[in-house]
């Protein structure tokens, strides 16, 4: 430890994370803060113009209303919202982000981002909400608004610092702190308000595929619970911490289905050619009545498919070539239009992938897999935590002031912790924001704290001795495996340390069998997660004993403890809720059926002093 | 493996101010060997974690040699494809290979205008520049409305 430096750095606002969200509230948070003489600092453990969900790019936006042109009228979005979530969701802050996409979409568009158009010059729509767009580039043109923004304004921007958590003032947040994973310094920022925006939570499941392709998840394996470890060690409530998200996927690879879905109109099938959704719609009563209402909800959808796989008709197919054949059609008897139109569907069906999931590209032409020709497997994909779209997992933040709604204390975006702001996958109750909604949701969330330091405007106290007992804390895994590597002929295997790929086995595991993963086919029930407490406490004593030989192994063992948490949050709410509301995403097995009258409300929950507490909160609807 | 560099075309980005794969990869997985010492060759690039790889291909457009390509994950990708990227500045052309020895090429846009020119107000008006109004930058112009909607 004696050879990291600690650097101490200052500001008004401090961001943290660099992704969708935290790119909005830079870009906005910049704004405001010039305008009134402030300053904003932005740190990201990777660099912005490729961290979070849309690095690798992305092939469509999926939340833009068009409410101003008349397409659709905003309160269309809440009902969907809460339709979809089966009936649990903040509908003031669903309405909020609805009405401030439309601006983020208009900006990415003047940004550079190609989105598609018609004869018309009308945005093409993939489905109701959903825009086409040429992706690969999406998050380095919004990124380069927020940076330029920054830079014009002479802010700084902190590439490859790793933030572990907050620093708090009392009931307020003081800043955060982390380490450089570029050059052998500690960094201490201390700021007047934080927003935290590093993200989702993958890999607290074991994925489907274990050894090379374990990198292979559908969100990104760089989203590692941050987020929530941030927020619960800053004693902010939480919520619909139980709300995770299982996308089904062309397996294994896990390229989008969206296009093929609502762009195609492709069906999904079993392996004996069954359309679930048509064969098992009697099932959808007992969800009723959001099992009634169309679009029907993910995890419904997902459900259908996995009673299919459960009575073995296994594989489920997305019928890709019948789709395609049924599109075509339309231009049978002339030659050459029919072969323009089946040149385009191949190139939108590879663009797809090829702008936001490349590995379905190279899977696809290794299986010499022609859309046109043979149907794709499809599969459900391993539990993840991330708000920002069909889960609902994320904190309990205050809605908007001008809004008549009963979640409000002061500032919009704000945690239950005084000071500490977030969007995106880190806001709970507010799914369907996905990319363009999480920048929209961090702008309104960047202006809000702007607004907050102006009314708060004193630098926290930051106690020396804290801050001494935080760095030590951040080296430890160094100091404990340097300590005792010489012990063992193999340092991977030593009595006294864990390495940080181990403990992330053990957590997948567990999580797996006791929490209902891919392995327990999504099932679970209150012994099952008792069981799975008391050997996520053993893992939590066990924390003590991560071990890193370098910096890059000592940010694992950090991701880790920040998966960890978010295991607890999520195990000890599926405990609380003795009901199965979201079948498809999880299903308890000792409470199978929905309970309207004991379990329409949201969960919350906070941590202080090792103790997790429990609260039922209302769901108060805007509209009907 | 999934991404891999080549000996032969990796300089280490040794004209550059830093190595490229570094500092683009999102998950800090990209490594250069400076002198050799880590066993992957002088000046070398590699990467240090194959298993938590996306397979994002952001080392691969970046890289100024082309020296790093993605074989995919051992564990269910029948070997023999590869999807090859040349990012430019407007747009990204695709090769695809296929197992049957069948190739496919894609190009497609990626942005509409010069690299770096995006302009935070995009062109729109700043707005009403009140903190305690409900307009964010922009706003009510950008959202194509004359007045921000409440409910």
């Amino acid at each position: 430890m004696a050879n990291w430096e600690t650097v101490v750095v200052e500001t008004d606002l401090l961001i943290c994370g660099g992704g969708m969200s935290a790119c909005g509230c830079a870009v906005e948070a910049a704004y405001w803060a010039k305008k009134n003489g402030l300053k904003v600092t932005m740190v990201d453990k990777a660099t912005p113009v490729r961290s979070g969900a849309v690095a690798m790019g992305l092939s469509a936006i999926n939340e833009y209303i068009g409410y101003g042109a008349g397409d659709n009228p905003l309160e269309d979005y809440i009902k969907y919202v809460r339709q979809d979530l089966m009936g649990i969701a903040r509908d003031d802050l669903v309405y909020n982000i609805a009405r401030h996409v439309d601006s983020s979409v208009h900006l990415f568009e003047k940004w550079g981002l190609p989105i598609w158009l018609d004869e018309n010059g009308k945005y093409v729509r993939e489905g109701r909400w959903q825009l086409m767009i040429n992706g690969e580039s999406y998050k380095v043109i919004v990124a380069e608004a927020a940076i330029n923004a920054m830079n014009d304004a002479g802010f700084e921007i902190y590439e490859r610092v790793f933030i572990i958590g907050p620093i708090m003032d009392g009931d307020r947040i003081a800043g955060a702190y982390g380490f450089s994973t570029r050059e052998n310094k500690f960094y201490v920022f201390k700021a007047k308000a934080v927003y935290a925006g590093m993200g989702g939570a993958v890999h607290v499941f074991r994925p489907r595929s274990v050894g090379e392709g374990l990198g292979r998840s559908w969100y990104p394996p760089f989203n590692s619970g941050a987020t929530t470890f941030f927020q619960i060690m800053a004693g902010a409530e939480l919520t619909c911490q139980e709300i995770r998200f299982i996308p089904v996927r062309f397996k294994d690879a896990y390229g989008p289905v969206g296009a093929w879905f609502l762009l195609f109109k492709s069906r999904a099938t079993s392996a004996t050619g069954g359309e679930y959704m048509a064969v098992r719609k009697e099932e959808l009563q007992n969800w009723a009545p959001y099992g009634l209402v169309k679009p029907i909800p993910a995890n419904l959808r997902n459900y259908l498919g996995m009673l299919d796989v459960d009575a073995g008709l296994g594989p489920l197919y997305m019928e890709t070539a019948e789709a395609i054949q049924n599109i075509a059609k339309a231009y049978e008897g002339d030659d050459k239009a029919f072969k323009k139109k089946m040149k385009e569907l191949e190139n939108e069906a590879w663009e797809d992938f090829l702008d936001m999931t490349v590995s379905q590209s190279i899977l696809w032409a290794a299986n010499n897999i022609y859309p046109e020709k043979s149907r794709s497997e499809i599969a459900a994909c391993e539990p993840y935590f991330i708000g920002s779209h069909s889960g609902g997992s994320g904190a309990w933040v205050s809605g908007p002031e001008d809004i008549d709604t009963p979640y409000k204390w002061g500032y919009g975006n704000m945690t239950t912790t005084k000071g500490l702001f977030t969007a995106g996958d880190g806001s709970g109750a507010s799914s369907h924001k996905f990319s363009s909604g999480s920048h929209a949701e961090g702008r309104y969330a960047g202006k809000q704290a702007i607004r907050f330091v102006l009314d708060n405007n004193s630098q926290p106290k930051v106690d020396d001795a804290v801050v001494e007992t935080l760095k030590k804390a951040t080296f430890a895994p160094m100091d404990l495996f340097e300590a005792n590597k010489k012990f063992t002929t193999d340092a991977n295997i030593n009595p006294n340390y864990l390495r940080p790929m181990q403990f992330m086995f053990r957590l997948q595991k567990l999580m797996d069998e006791y929490a209902g993963g891919v392995s327990s086919a999504f099932k679970t029930s209150k012994s099952l997660l008792e069981r799975g407490v008391e050997l996520l406490t053993l893992l939590k004593e066990d924390s003590a004993k991560l071990g890193a030989e370098t910096p890059y192994e000592l940010e694992r063992c950090w991701e880790n403890t920040h998966r960890m948490y978010q295991a607890e949050a999520h195990v000890r709410t599926m405990l609380f809720r003795e009901e199965t509301r979201w079948p498809g995403y999880y299903f308890r097995a000792d409470t199978p059926k929905m309970d309207e009258d004991n379990w329409h409300c949201f969960v919350n929950c906070t941590y202080a002093d090792g103790d997790w507490k429990f609260e039922k909160k209302e769901v108060v609807k805007l509209v009907d | 493996m999934p991404s891999f560099v080549m000996v032969e075309k990796c300089d280490g980005c040794k004209g550059q101010d830093k190595t490229a794969c570094m500092y683009i990869c999102p998950n800090d997985l990209m490594l250069l060997d400076k002198d050799g010492s880590m066993g992957y060759g002088e000046m070398k690039a590699f990467n240090r974690d194959p298993s938590m790889c996306w397979e994002c291909y952001n080392c691969v457009k970046i890289c100024p040699q082309q020296a790093v390509d993605v074989r995919g994950y051992a564990d269910f990708v029948p070997m023999g494809a590869s999807c090859v990227p040349l990012r430019g500045s407007q747009d990204i052309m695709w090769t695809v290979k296929f197992r049957d020895g069948a190739v496919k090429r894609f190009k497609f846009p990626i942005r509409t205008n010069a690299e770096g020119s995006a302009q935070p107000l995009g062109g729109y008006d700043e707005g009403d520049g009140d903190i305690n109004s409900v307009n964010l930058m922009t706003e009510p112009k950008s959202a194509g409305t004359d007045k921000m909607p409440t409910i």
